[in-house]
């Protein structure tokens, strides 16, 4: 009994003590912003590797996405007589609901997934301890550009997975199933209003931060998280729980920001 | 009498129920060469980041210069942190960077010289360490002993009062390891910095030493030659001698 107590607190206590590290974690991941020098490229670059180079895997799962959309949709509100309506539901499903959440969940398995073993990597072969004693602060010279570049770029693969989406849609359900094309747009245009594109873009706002922040940040502790182990084994024992933990993250957010945002 | 630079005081780091260091006190003075040695996993890299303020001590004070670090806040530290350079057990060379760029970090990051006069000061250094040419390639690119070598360039570019050297010829042939023994004698007189050399290599690192500290289950203990060290009465010490140097060894037949 005693026994089964002390292994409870002992969890507790391990949780609140990684709950602190990632907080503080995050605190000064944004905090490096305000450090000079600030490094411009170093975050262009990684611009250039989670939002550039996601280009044509958004492409392709947005397409499809849309055209499933449209099938689905068709075949759903024919049974309504109501297949002008479209336009409206492939829109607004994706706009408010699917281009956010799946961006994000794309973008946490193609740069999440590198960006935590990179830096855990770095921190295994003592390339963080090596920054920090030629008094290179890790965070404004490695963490802070992958802060900056994941909320620039999660935000804007989104407005691109819509738009594509929005064309897949079109393309099965006008070009495929004979719905006509001035009732998808004009359906699209009259049921879309600010507060559903505002709040696809808070959502990936708030999926950019989550996804660095526990990517990055599990990288960055990859010598201290419980069970992980050692060397190569622990980094792809922590890559693969920061991928996990930032698909459900974004899952609850998604729920909560809905529940809010509505 | 030369200058304190670094002091322990009391130092406890216990991880867990293990404690690693119980109320250590050690000195070491500016210019001269402090070997640590000991058997593995008695402390010898806690000490050294607890050097360098990558560890904090449970108790006592670390002082560097007369400041104890482990009341400092991060820009103190970092303050600090310049005077010393670091040649890592793996080197630690950013693996994505190439030998020029990884060189010329600290001078990029730390000062705000131009790129031409950085480009020169980085081609003489590598030029001193024998690496002209290799410029261009990454780390993974380069041999064991290269890339000490890099990293023992990337530690001095901001020429350090102090440097430490962690398992410096740990994984290296005989002829490198002597490549990086005549590196470090050439660049400590000419830079004239405060060496500590956390190591395995014994006895042919005593060579190097103007005192030798032997961590033994949490405690220090200082000597002042090889030979203080083999008429030691502590019972650990007599075994890790015994282990390590044999039963006779005098450093003058090493010389």
């Amino acid at each position: 009994m005693i026994r089964y107590l002390e292994k409870i607190g002992n969890n507790t206590l391990w949780i609140l003590e990684d709950l602190g590290r990632m907080g503080s974690f995050l605190v000064l991941g944004l905090g490096g912003v305000f450090k000079r020098p600030f490094r411009f490229s170093a975050m262009i670059r990684q611009v250039r590797l989670i939002g550039a180079d996601s280009f044509w895997v958004i492409f392709f799962i947005a397409g499809f996405t849309g055209m499933v959309l449209g099938l689905q949709g068709y075949y759903t509100l024919r049974k309504f007589g109501s297949e002008g309506a479209l336009g409206s539901a492939v829109s607004l499903s994706l706009i408010r609901e699917l281009g956010p959440v799946l961006t994000a969940l794309m973008v946490t398995g193609r740069a999440g997934s590198a960006m935590c073993a990179e830096i855990g990597i770095m921190r295994n072969s003592e390339q963080l301890d090596a920054l920090e004693c030629m008094a290179i602060d890790p965070f404004r010279y490695l963490v802070t550009p992958k802060f900056l570049a994941t909320i620039i770029s999660v935000p804007i693969l989104t407005l691109f997975f819509n738009v594509v989406g929005i064309f897949g849609g079109y393309l099965a359900g006008c070009g495929l199933l004979g719905v006509n094309p001035g009732a998808y747009w004009s359906g699209m245009e009259q049921s879309v209003v600010n507060q559903d594109i505002n709040m696809g873009i808070i959502k990936s706002f708030v999926f950019a931060l989550v996804i660095v922040w526990v990517c990055a940040g599990r990288g960055y502790f990859v010598h201290v998280i419980r069970g992980a182990g050692f060397g190569a084994e622990g980094v792809s024992k922590v890559t693969t729980q920061a991928v996990v933990l930032s698909s459900i993250a974004i899952l609850i957010w998604d729920y909560l920001l809905t529940a809010i945002l509505l | 009498m030369s200058q304190v630079v670094i002091q322990f005081k009391n130092v406890v780091k216990a991880f867990g129920k293990q404690t690693i260091l119980d109320r250590v006190n050690m000195t070491i003075n500016s210019g001269k060469t402090t070997v640590i040695a000991g058997p593995s996993g008695q402390g010898k890299s806690v000490t050294m980041k607890l050097i360098l303020g990558l560890l904090r001590p449970d108790s006592g004070e670390i002082l560097v210069e007369g400041h104890d670090i482990t009341k400092m806040r991060a820009n103190a530290l970092n303050e600090v942190r310049t005077k010393f350079g670091v040649l890592f057990q793996g080197s630690a060379l950013l693996d994505s960077l190439n030998v020029f760029a990884n060189v010329a970090l600290p001078l990029e990051e730390r000062t705000k010289m131009g790129s031409e006069e950085i480009r020169s000061r980085v081609l003489a250094v590598l030029a001193q360490l024998g690496l002209t040419g290799h410029e261009e390639k990454y780390p993974a690119q380069l041999s064991g002993g290269m890339r000490k070598r890099v990293g023992l360039a990337r530690a001095l570019m901001l020429q350090p009062e102090i440097m430490l050297f962690d398992e410096p010829t740990t994984g290296l042939d005989p002829e490198n390891t002597l490549e990086i023994y005549k590196l470090f004698l050439e660049t400590q007189k000419k830079f004239g910095y405060t060496s500590i050399i956390v190591s395995h290599d014994i006895p042919k690192v005593f060579n190097l030493a103007d005192q030798v500290i032997v961590i033994n289950r949490g405690k220090l203990s200082t000597f002042a030659s090889p030979e203080d060290i083999q008429q030691s009465e502590i019972p650990d010490i007599q075994a890790f001698v015994q282990y390590t140097m044999g039963k006779i060894y005098l450093s003058r037949e090493m010389e």
